[in-house]
C-alpha cells in the first residue's frame, strides 16, 4: 500500500488543479504568495532597469545622456516602484502570505478571499501607477513634496498617486489579515512564547501598515485635489502649509521604513537559529524589540525635517527619540551574533546572504544615528549620504533579507532545490557589488554632493564611476537567481519536506505543502527553535 | 591628497570644526561596532562550522548581556545627542550684528541682495571674518541653501522666511547647491559663495551700480504703497507707529505676545488679519499679490531699520518720516 502511494504523484497546492482561472480566483495564501512572487519580480526588474540608467546618466559629470526632464522622472519611478510596489509587499506579501499559517498551523490566513482581494488592489495600484508612468511619467521624486507637486510639476502627478492610494488598500489588508490570524488561528499548544520571530516581525509590520498606511493614503489623495481644485492645503499662496505635508507624508513613511525591515529581520531570525542548529539568544529580546520598533517608529517622523525650518525645540525632541528607535534594532543585531556563539554552523546560501544582512544592516543602522545627529544632519540632509543610508537598510538589509528567505524557503514554496554553487556565488557578487555601488555615496554625501542631481560638479567623478561599476557587479548577482530559480522549476533536486533539518510547522508537511496545509491541526508542545531536540542531521542535500 | 580624487569636503567656516569632529567621533564609533560585528561573525562561523562543532550547545540568553547592548548604546548615543545638539543651537542662532543679506530663490535660481541695495544673481560675496546672516524665502517650490564647506543647509520656503548664518574662514570660492529638489533645472540651481578679504570686499561693494539702500528702497516703498498713510511716526495714526517694533515683543489683541521678527513683518503684511495689535482694529488691508518676494524683504528691511534707527538714538518724534540709517 505504502509503495503504491509513493507512485501516484502526491496532490500539491501547486498540481490540485490547473489553468489560469484556477490562479486568478484562488483563494489559497499560498497560490497568492506566488501571485505577489511573479507581479513584484516584475517590478523589481524595471526599478532595476530605471537604476541602471540613473547609474549610466551619472557616469559623466555632465548630464548628456538623458535630459534632466527624464533623469527626474526615472529616478522618481524608480523610487515609487521600488518603495510601493517592491519592497513593502516582497517579504510580508510573499514569504509571509505562504508561510504565516503554516507557521502557525492554520489551514489558511482567516480571510481567504480579502487575500485575493489585496492582490488585485496590488494590481490595480501598480496598473494605475504604471499608466501614469508610460503615458508621461511623474517627476516629483518619491516624496511628492509640495508645493512643487500640487503646484509646479507638470507630469501626472494624480495618476501616480492615486496608483499609491491604492495599492495602499493592498497593503492594510494583508495587516489585517496577519493580525487576525496570529491572534485567532494559532494551533493548540502555539503560545505567543512559541510563536515564531517570524511572525512577531510580520505582526509588529502588520500593525504599522494598518495604522499607518491610512495615512499616507489621505495624503497624497489631498495632493491629488488640491492639483486638481486647488483647494489649498499645502500652497501658501492658496493660503496652506507645505510643512504640512511634510509631517503627513513622514507620519506615515518613516513608520513604512519599518514595514521595509521588520520582516526581514523576522527572516533572519529563522536562518541564523537554523544554520547554527540553536535555539535563538534572547527570544523574547528579539519578540520585544520587534515590537518597540513598530511603537517608537511612530514617534521620529520630524526626523527628515531637521533642515525644513520646524523649531529648534521640536527638532531636539525628533532627534532623541530617534535613537531611541535604533537601540531596539541593535538589540537584534546583538541577539543574532550571540545565536551564532557555540552553534554548529553551516554556510549554506541562506545563512551567506543572513550574514550579509547583519554586515550591511549594522552599518545602516549605524549611519541612522549620524542621521538622527542634528548637526551632522544639516550637512548631510538631501545629500548622498541619505542615498547611502537607505540603501544599506533597504537593499543591504531587506532585499538581502528577502533573498535570503526566498533561498531558503524555495524547497517548501516549489519542492525543488536551487543549484548552491551558483546561488553561492550570487550571494559573493551581491555583496561585493552593494558595498562597491553604495559604500562611496557616503564619502559624496559628506563631500556635499546633494542627490537628485543630473549633473554634477567634476570633483565628484571618480566616485561615481566606482558607483555605477558597482551597480553592474549588483545587477549580475540579482539576474543570477532570476535564472536558477526558473531552472530549478525543472531541473532542481526534490526537496523533501525539510532539507535543512529546521524545526517550525512549515517544515513537517510536505514540500510543496498541500492545500489545506495540515491533514490533522497540529498540536505543538515545543517552543520555536527547539534544535536540542531535533534529530542530528541526516543531510539531503547541499553541503 | 590625489587632486582628482577629494574624499573630504574643504572646511571654510567657524563651525566646521565642530562638525567634523563629531563626524570623526561618529565614524570611530560606527567603525569599531562594525567591526565588533564583522569579527565576531567571523571568528564564529569559523570556530563554530559544523565540521569540527559539530554539536551547538544551547544558549536561552541573558539579561545581563541584553541590559549591557541595550544601556551602553544608548548612553553613548546620549553623547552624540548632546554634541549635535549644541551645534545645531549654534547653527539655529545668529550672533548679534551679523551683515545681513537677503536670498530669494525660484526655479532655477538664486538672487541676493545686500544691506547696500546691491544685488548678485548665483554668487554671493562675503567678507572673511564676518558673521553673515541669510534671510531668505522663495517664489515657488521649495529650494535648499547648501554651502558644503561651511556645513550649513536650510530650507528655503514659499510663503515664510527662513534664516541661516555661517561665519567664513578663508578665502576662496566655494560651492552653493539648491539641496531640495524642485523640478527639470534642481541640478542647474547652483552657484558660488566667494569669500574675500575685507578690502577686496569693500571694493567690489562700492563698484556696484546700486539704487539706494535696500531700507531705503523699502521706505519708497512704504510710501508708494499707502503704508505711511496709517502708520505715522507718532501716534495718531490709525495703524501703530513702527518705530522700535522689531525685535520687541508686541502685546495682541488676544492677550498673546509675539516676538516682532521677519516672518512676523512679512505675515503683518500679507496676512494682517492673522495677527492683530492690541488696541488698533483689524482695517489693514492684505497686500498679499501686490508686493514681490524682493519688495517684501525691502519692505522688512525698513521696517528693521526704523528699530535700529530708535536704538541709535536717530528716531526723529515729528510725524514726518524719518530717514534711514545709511549702511556702511
Ligand atoms: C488702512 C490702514 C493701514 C495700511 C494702509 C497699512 N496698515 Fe499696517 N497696520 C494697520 C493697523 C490698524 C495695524 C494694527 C492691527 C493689525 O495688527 O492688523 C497694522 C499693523 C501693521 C504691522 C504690525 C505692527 C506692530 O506693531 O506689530 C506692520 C509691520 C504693518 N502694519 C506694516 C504695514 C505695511 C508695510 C504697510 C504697507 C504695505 C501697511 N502696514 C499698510 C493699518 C494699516
Ligand atoms: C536604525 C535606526 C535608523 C535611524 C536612527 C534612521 C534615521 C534616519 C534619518 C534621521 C533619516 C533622515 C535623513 C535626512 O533626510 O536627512 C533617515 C532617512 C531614511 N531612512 Fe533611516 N534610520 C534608521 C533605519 C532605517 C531603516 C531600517 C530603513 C528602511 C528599511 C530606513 C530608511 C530610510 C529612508 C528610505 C530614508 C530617506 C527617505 C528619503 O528622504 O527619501 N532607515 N533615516
Ligand atoms: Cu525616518
Ligand atoms: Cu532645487
Amino acid at each position: 500500500m505504502a509503495t503504491a502511494v509513493q507512485t501516484v504523484e502526491r496532490e500539491n497546492y501547486l498540481n490540485s488543479n490547473y489553468g489560469i482561472k484556477s490562479w486568478l480566483l484562488t483563494t489559497d495564501h499560498k497560490r497568492i504568495a506566488i501571485l505577489y512572487l511573479i507581479s513584484i519580480t516584475a517590478m523589481f526588474w524595471l526599478g532595476g532597469f530605471f537604476a541602471m540608467m540613473i547609474r549610466l546618466e551619472l557616469l559623466t559629470p555632465a548630464g548628456d545622456l538623458i535630459s534632466s526632464d527624464t533623469y527626474n522622472k526615472l529616478f522618481t519611478m524608480h523610487g515609487i516602484i521600488m518603495v510601493f510596489f517592491f519592497l513593502i509587499p516582497s517579504v510580508p506579501a510573499v514569504l509571509g502570505n505562504f508561510l504565516v499559517p503554516l507557521m502557525v498551523g492554520a489551514k489558511d490566513l482567516a480571510f481567504p478571499r480579502v487575500n485575493l482581494l489585496s492582490w488585485y488592489l496590488y494590481m490595480a495600484g501598480a496598473i494605475t501607477a504604471l499608466v501614469a508612468m508610460v503615458t508621461g511619467g511623474v517627476d516629483t521624486g518619491w516624496t511628492f513634496y509640495t508645493p512643487f507637486s500640487t503646484t509646479y510639476s507638470n507630469t501626472h502627478v494624480i495618476g501616480a498617486a492615486i496608483g499609491i492610494f491604492i495599492a495602499g488598500f493592498s497593503s492594510i489588508l494583508t495587516g489585517l489579515n496577519f493580525i487576525v490570524t496570529i491572534h485567532r488561528m494559532r494551533a493548540p499548544g502555539m503560545t505567543w512564547r512559541r510563536l515564531p520571530l517570524f511572525c512577531w516581525a510580520n505582526y509588529a509590520a502588520a500593525i504599522i501598515m494598518v495604522l499607518g498606511t491610512p495615512v499616507i493614503a489621505i495624503t497624497l489623495l489631498l495632493v491629488a485635489l488640491e492639483r486638481a481644485f486647488h483647494i489649498g492645503v499645502f500652497n501658501p499662496q492658496l493660503g496652506g502649509d507645505p510643512l504640512l505635508f511634510q509631517h503627513l507624508f513622514w507620519f506615515y513613511s518613516h513608520p513604512a521604513v519599518y514595514i521595509m525591515i521588520l520582516p526581514g529581520m523576522g527572516v533572519i531570525s529563522e536562518i541564523v537559529t537554523c544554520f547554527s542548529r540553536k535555539r535563538v539568544f534572547g527570544y523574547e529580546f528579539i519578540a520585544l524589540a520587534s515590537i518597540a520598533i513598530a511603537v517608537l517608529g511612530f514617534l521620529v517622523w520630524a526626523h527628515h525635517m531637521f533642515v525644513a525650518g520646524i523649531s529648534v525645540y521640536a527638532a531636539l525632541v525628533f532627534s532623541l527619540l530617534s535613537y531611541l528607535v535604533a537601540i531596539p534594532s541593535a538589540v537584534k543585531v546583538f541577539n543574532w551574533t550571540a545565536t551564532m556563539y557555540k552553534g554548529s554552523i553551516r554556510y549554506n546560501t541562506p545563512m551567506l546572504y543572513a550574514f550579509g544582512f547583519i554586515g550591511l544592516f549594522t552599518v545602516g543602522g549605524l549611519t541612522g544615528i549620524f542621521l538622527a545627529t542634528l548637526g551632522i544632519d544639516v550637512q548631510v540632509h538631501d545629500t548622498y549620504f541619505v542615498v547611502a543610508h537607505f540603501h544599506y537598510v533597504m537593499v543591504g538589509g531587506m532585499v538581502m533579507a528577502y533573498m535570503a528567505g526566498l533561498h531558503f524557503w524555495w524547497p517548501k514554496i516549489t519542492g525543488r532545490m536551487y543549484p548552491e554553487a551558483w546561488a553561492k556565488l550570487s550571494a559573493l557578487l551581491v555583496f561585493v557589488g552593494f558595498n562597491t555601488t553604495f559604500f562611496p555615496q557616503f564619502i559624496l554625501g559628506y563631500m556635499g554632493l546633494p542627490r537628485r542631481y543630473h549633473a554634477y560638479p567634476p570633483e565628484f567623478q571618480v566616485l561615481n564611476v566606482l558607483s555605477t561599476a558597482g551597480a553592474s557587479i549588483l545587477a549580475v548577482g540579482y539576474v543570477l537567481p532570476m535564472i536558477y530559480f526558473v531552472w530549478s522549476l525543472r531541473y532542481g533536486k526534490e526537496a523533501g519536506p525539510n532539507p535543512w533539518n529546521a524545526v517550525g510547522l512549515e517544515w513537517m508537511v510536505p514540500s510543496p505543502p498541500p492545500t489545506h496545509n495540515f491533514d490533522e491541526t497540529p498540536v505543538v508542545t515545543w517552543e520555536a527553535y527547539d534544535y536540542e531536540h531535533q534529530p542530528q542531521e541526516e543531510v539531503t542535500v547541499g553541503h | 591628497m590625489w587632486k582628482n580624487l577629494p574624499l573630504f569636503p574643504e572646511r571654510a567656516s567657524a563651525l566646521a570644526w565642530q562638525v567634523d569632529g563629531l563626524y570623526f567621533l561618529l565614524i570611530a564609533v560606527s567603525a569599531f561596532f562594525t567591526l565588533l560585528i564583522f569579527a565576531l561573525i567571523f571568528v564564529f562561523a569559523v570556530k563554530y562550522r559544523r565540521s569540527v562543532h559539530p554539536h551547538a550547545v544551547q544558549i536561552e540568553g541573558s539579561l545581563p548581556l541584553e541590559l549591557a547592548w541595550t544601556l551602553i548604546p544608548l548612553g553613548i548615543c546620549m553623547i552624540f545627542f548632546a554634541w549635535g545638539s549644541l551645534i545645531y543651537f549654534q547653527e539655529a542662532r545668529p550672533p548679534k550684528g551679523a551683515m545681513e543679506v537677503y536670498a530669494v530663490a525660484k526655479q532655477w535660481m538664486w538672487k541676493f541682495e545686500y544691506e547696500n541695495g546691491q544685488r548678485d544673481i548665483n554668487q554671493l560675496h562675503v567678507p572673511v571674518g564676518r558673521d553673515v546672516k541669510l534671510i531668505m524665502s522663495s517664489q515657488d517650490a521649495i529650494h535648499s541653501f547648501f554651502v558644503p564647506a561651511f556645513r550649513i543647509k536650510m530650507d528655503v520656503l514659499p510663503g515664510r522666511f527662513t534664516t541661516t548664518w555661517f561665519r567664513p574662514t578663508k578665502v576662496g570660492t566655494y560651492h552653493l547647491f539648491c539641496s531640495q529638489y524642485c523640478g527639470t533645472d534642481h541640478s542647474g540651481m547652483i552657484g558660488q559663495v566667494i569669500v574675500m578679504e575685507p578690502a577686496a570686499y569693500q571694493a567690489w561693494m562700492s563698484g556696484g551700480a546700486s539704487s539706494g539702500t535696500l531700507a531705503s528702497n523699502g521706505q519708497q516703498l512704504f510710501q508708494q504703497l499707502g503704508c505711511a498713510t496709517c502708520h505715522r511716526f507718532d501716534t495718531q495714526g490709525r495703524g501703530p507707529n513702527l518705530t522700535g517694533v522689531f525685535g520687541k515683543p508686541v502685546l495682541l489683541e488676544d492677550g498673546r505676545t509675539v516676538i516682532a521678527d521677519e516672518n512676523y513683518i512679512r505675515e503683518s503684511i500679507l496676512i494682517p488679519g492673522a495677527k492683530i495689535v492690541s488696541g488698533f482694529k483689524p482695517i489693514m488691508p492684505t497686500f498679499q499679490g501686490q508686493v514681490s518676494e524682493e519688495n517684501l524683504m525691502a519692505l522688512v528691511a525698513y521696517v528693521k531699520s526704523l528699530a535700529q534707527a530708535q536704538q541709535k538714538g536717530a528716531a526723529s518724534d515729528n510725524s514726518s518720516v524719518p530717514d534711514t540709517p545709511n549702511s556702511q
